[in-house]
């Protein structure tokens, strides 16, 4: 058995591999030859995978695209004709937008942040043999299991209705006069919504993490007499560093395109001033039937989304390859 | 090198796979088969239609009445999407402009008729009027029956119709001593609010709709806007939203809200004011004269009895009025349009009324839409209170009342023009934030200018 | 301060901390007892409500004694037309799920065991349809489906789920194959076994509980999905999530109703991630996490 020349890239491109342990057959002379035939073949089991994705989100974007450089209103057809780029000018002349971006920005860095710090205090409260432990955990990941449409239902009516909502009935224990959440603080409410939603996943990941480290380390810091602070500190956060950055990413993968929070609770109001992007865009094209304008938003935003998506894809492939290889 | 789990001891390679690869694979056959008989159209001999309504009482009513049609034709299998106002307008509308082809019954309102039908989307229903027995379209109110005809045709058919009035709670007028008079001022009405303003026994001056949108808290605003004597478009199309008038309108039901309505009102919109005015946290109510089958229905209110009606608090017109319906119409994408016809004809057939008197109450009537309905002896009691105050407000639905000046569109509540939908509810969104007090009202205005201003331009205006 | 338990850890015992004394330790197992009940504490008050009537579930103050009723279910399951949205829920899960599978089982192995050229690059694209918002595309996918007449039909949720979880699959996949040790692959492509036989006789035994967690997640997903059914389906093809928006009507009071409806709804996908809480953490970290 001989290792080729052609390094695999899968199961971490850096790591040098025995021959045993990769697992790949040794090639004869003959498919040297047809390396093309070869290469295809390896191809052939991705390709229906791979051309399905294409398909359903690469071409409604190329369409997508289209949309952009032309003005049209659903409703108003004879309207329709090629603007080029003033859609996008239009774009950076929305004070809606601009509002709307930044929304996105706040929500996912607030839920993002807020659940990453719970989830951390979860995990470490679970860490430990204690009595019902196997019960807490199974009530701790219920919100995330929860219908998110439910979710979001239970928080805007059951819990920040002001008048009957069982959140204003606590504060008004402490002598505090009731809110109306979803008016007043409509980011405050989404983000309390979403962070309910999300510390499990967090927790869930880093407890993951947590107990992958083992007894050894911990005894030997202890021995050396450092405090749990100190050990915290300088041994578990390390340690946890890929869990942290992976909880991250994922997280705002998914909280970013949040829709369904905004949509049931605050319909991006009042106003638009609790609308995110998804929500806002989604108002253009089918409440405005604005397609010129909502495509050309839509196309904005995903170029946003790669630019970031690419610095944090890059960060947690070399954590991903980093840790395939310890 | 990573963890390795060891191969599990004992696994027959050859005994289980077959066996889980047939699996998946009969399972994913008998899905996608089950998938696409569910997707097909329905073959065989009935008629499935698809009907999308907006889930207010009147509604649901029919809803729970549709045995009675089943009965009557048993090869017509009707399925409600219903939903709130602005989701269900919004999803019949992209529907119907992109003939997705998704409904066959679709309801709209005298907003949408006239310009849907200009654009060709709605099918003529003048043939399918004459070939239905005892149907007497003359019955209609005469003002709707006007407002859902295009080129001497009607292309939808009411439901039911309103006009706007006051509601306000007699008992607690005669308890303060004070008298509603038959056609109230914004002052008087502040005046009333204010004295009976008692949030702490859980009682609102008043109840108004703050929730965006064009037809909801834009809808009784726009009156305001009008009896204060601002306009959205004057005749050479320049927009007024920034006007003082528009401006004193404006603030004046903002502060009215703010002053004397319920918390939350920012997000209230019709079911809500109505729960607050049936459970008695309301003592006025300025809105849909369709109220009434809420109000009075004893089932859910604890208020029959006790309220009075009064006429729209003007300022400076005549009148303060507003004129919808909502109608059904069939869009020209639908491949079943005899059917649907035989829907729409049930439902709003003069003998609909006399199956809603007998199985729900005659409280339930939906108002507004016949004429002959105020003549059905049970009703006539019923709404001694009210029937003549929803009539004359519908009579005084027009522009020449309700309006001090000219303009160049249609609709006393909403601007009869397509962009409307869209920007009635950005606007409204500008003043659903002004009453939620996260911005004043000169800087909601100022905004609705700004978005009244690039449609204007699109109709001529140079500016 | 020597601690015994340290030589005898055996691998799979959390790890053992320096013991702080027993006030520290209960007060932390009040204090995990308190977090869980907390967070817990909505999803209670939810399934309380569903018990009550209308008028006690929007009372100021909350009623928290009550005769409980069953009478908001019996309105849910009677509910006209609730079967068929329970039903089409349940196809376009199975369906998606399942065509998932089919399609990222081999496309997981063709970048992990047997791996193409551009590996990387093919993982990216995978992860970057992810991360874009769906919004961007929902106007053209609304404005092809119209036009082939494919609203409101089951075929489309299903196609559109299985395009939506597919990368996360082949994600997942990758790294269960990953796991697998080289010798057994070894052995096998020495008995002269082809790709298929292989798949079928040695991987798919081997990576059967990361199918499971693979097929938890996708079923998660494509059950609490919102966005597309909200704009692609109507009356036919409506799934749960569309039958919980509806019962929040503009008329009077429905909170109760609809608290009993959202624990229907949750219920299955509840259930399962209870059960399964191992592989819905395998999942949820598209297989990075053990």
């Amino acid at each position: 058995m001989s290792t080729t020349t052609d390094a695999p890239v899968g199961r971490g491109a850096d790591a040098p591999r025995t021959p045993a342990a990769d697992g790949r057959r040794a090639r004869s002379p003959r498919e040297d030859q047809n390396s093309s035939a070869a290469a295809w073949r390896r191809r052939l089991p991705l390709m229906p995978a791979l051309l399905f994705v294409v398909i359903c989100t690469q071409i409604p974007f190329l369409l997508t695209i289209w949309y952009s450089l032309r003005s049209r209103n659903l409703l108003r057809p004879e309207g329709e004709q090629f603007v080029g780029l003033r859609n996008y000018l239009d774009i950076f002349i929305d004070s809606t937008f601009r509002t709307a971006a930044l929304n996105s920005i706040l929500i996912t860095l607030g839920c993002v942040l807020v659940s990453l710090v719970l989830g951390l205090g979860l995990a470490m409260l679970l860490d430990r043999e204690f009595v019902g432990r196997g019960f807490i955990r199974t009530l701790l990941i219920t919100p995330f299991l929860i219908m998110p449409v439910a979710g979001a239902m239970l928080w805007s009516i059951s819990m920040f209705d002001p008048t009957y909502g069982l959140v204003n009935w606590l504060i008004s224990i402490m002598g505090i006069s009731p809110v109306d959440w979803t008016s007043q603080f409509p980011m405050l409410s989404i983000v309390i919504a979403l962070v309910w939603q999300w510390t499990p996943f967090m927790m869930l990941l880093l407890l993951a993490g947590l107990q992958s480290q083992t007894g050894d380390v911990l005894e030997a810091a202890s021995m050396d007499g450092a405090t749990p602070v100190q050990t915290f500190v300088h041994i578990t956060l390390p340690h946890l560093r890929f869990y942290l950055e992976l909880s991250v990413l994922l997280g705002a993968i998914y909280v970013v395109n949040t829709f369904d929070q905004i949509y049931l609770m605050t319909a991006g109001g009042p106003g638009t001033s609790s609308a995110n992007l998804p929500f806002y865009i989604y108002q253009r094209a089918f409440l405005g039937f604005d397609i010129g304008q909502s495509a050309a938003m839509g196309v904005v935003t995903v170029i946003a989304t790669i630019v970031i998506a690419t610095f944090a894809l890059r960060l947690i492939f070399t954590s991903i390859n980093s840790k395939e290889q310890s | 090198m990573g963890p390795h789990r060891p191969p599990p001891p004992g696994t027959s390679p050859t005994a289980a796979r077959p066996r889980r690869r047939t699996v998946l694979g009969a399972g994913l056959a008998a899905g996608l088969g089950a998938a696409g008989l569910a997707g097909c159209s329905g073959g065989g001999s009935r008629d499935s239609l698809v009907v999308a309504i907006v889930s207010n009482p009147q509604m649901q009513d029919a809803i729970s009445l549709i045995d009675h049609f089943t009965a009557e034709h048993p090869d017509i299998d009707v399925r409600f999407v219903s939903l709130p106002e602005n989701e269900a307008r919004a999803k019949i509308t992209a529907s119907v402009a992109s003939g997705g082809g998704e409904f066959d019954v679709v309801m709209i309102s005298n907003y949408e008729t006239p310009l849907w039908a200009a654009n060709g989307w709605l099918t003529d229903l003048e043939p399918y009027i004459a070939k239905t027995s005892g149907y007497a379209p003359e019955d209609f109110v005469p003002t709707i029956r006007e407002a859902l005809t295009v080129d001497g045709a009607m292309h939808s058919v009411p439901f039911y119709g309103e006009s706007a009035f006051l509601v306000y709670r007699q008992d607690l007028f005669e308890q303060a001593g004070l008298e509603m008079p038959e056609r109230p001022s914004w002052d008087e009405l502040r005046e009333f609010a204010g004295a009976l303003h008692d949030p702490g026994a859980g009682l609102n001056g008043i109840a108004l709709r703050g929730l965006a949108g064009w037809g909801e808290n834009l809808a009784p605003m726009n009156t305001v806007i009008n009896t204060f004597g601002g306009r959205w478009f004057d005749m050479d199309w320049a927009p007024g939203l920034d006007s003082p008038e528009v401006n004193r309108a404006v603030s004046t039901y903002v502060d009215t809200i703010r002053s004397f309505a319920q918390a939350g009102a920012a997000t209230s919109g019709f079911g809500d004011c109505l729960t607050l005015v049936s459970q008695g946290n309301a003592a006025m109510w300025f809105d849909a004269t369709s109220m009434v089958s809420g109000i009075e229905d004893p089932r859910s209110s604890t208020v029959v009895g006790k309220t009075g009606y009064a006429l729209g608090p003007t300022e400076l017109t005549e009148s303060t009025s507003w004129l919808y319906s909502w109608a059904l119409a069939i869009p020209e994408t639908s491949e079943k349009k005899d059917a649907a016809w035989e829907f729409i004809a049930w439902m709003t057939h003069p003998d609909y009324f006399q199956l809603v008197g007998e199985e729900i109450g005659w409280e339930a009537l939906p108002p507004g839409s016949r004429q002959s309905t105020y003549e059905i002896p049970e009703y006539a009691e019923l709404s001694e209170t009210y029937a003549k105050p929803t009539l004359d407000s519908m009579a005084a639905a027009t522009q020449e009342q309700s309006m001090t000046e000219e303009v160049p569109y249609p609709g006393l509540q909403f601007v009869g023009i397509p962009e409307f939908q869209d920007l009635g509810t950005r606007v409204g969104q500008q003043f659903s934030a002004a009453i939620a007090g996260q911005k004043s009202v000169d800087e909601a205005l100022e905004q609705a200018q700004g978005f009244a201003e690039s449609i204007a331009r699109t109709y001529g205006w140079e500016g | 301060m020597s601690t015994s338990a340290a030589v005898a850890l055996p691998a799979a015992a959390p790890p053992s901390k320096r013991p702080k004394g027993r006030l520290t330790g209960h007060l932390l197992t009040v204090l995990a007892w308190a977090a869980g009940l907390l967070f817990f504490a909505p999803v209670a008050w939810m399934v309380l409500t569903s018990f009550k009537q209308e008028s006690q579930a929007a009372s100021n103050p909350p009623t928290f004694f009550f005769t409980p009723t069953l009478e908001q279910y019996a309105s849910i399951i009677n509910a006209s037309g609730a079967g068929s949205y329970l039903l089409n829920s349940v196809i376009a899960t199975a369906c998606s799920t399942l065509l998932v599978l089919v399609l990222a089982v081999p496309a997981a192995y063709a970048v992990s065991i047997r791996p193409v050229k551009r590996t990387q690059d093919v993982l990216f694209f995978f992860i970057s349809t992810k991360m874009l918002p769906v919004v961007a595309v929902i106007m053209p996918i609304y404005v092809i489906a119209g036009q082939i007449r494919m609203l409101d039909n089951i075929l489309t949720l299903i196609v559109l789920y299985t395009a939506m979880n597919l990368p996360i699959a082949v994600w997942m996949m990758r790294s269960f194959f990953l796991e697998v040790p080289g010798e057994v692959l070894e052995a096998a492509s020495i008995d002269g076994a082809s790709l298929l036989r292989t798949m079928r006789t040695v991987l798919l035994p081997m990576v059967a509980p990361g199918v499971a967690a693979t097929a938890l997640i996708c079923v998660i997903f494509a059950w609490n999905e919102f966005f597309f059914a909200l704009n692609l389906t109507a009356a036919n093809a409506a799934t749960v999530p569309i039958f919980l928006m509806s019962t929040m009507t503009s008329e009077g009071l429905f909170l109760a109703r609809l608290s009993a409806a959202s624990v229907l709804a949750s219920l299955p996908v509840v259930l399962a991630g209870w059960i399964a809480q191992k592989q819905l953490v395998r999942g949820l970290s598209m297989g990075a996490v053990k």
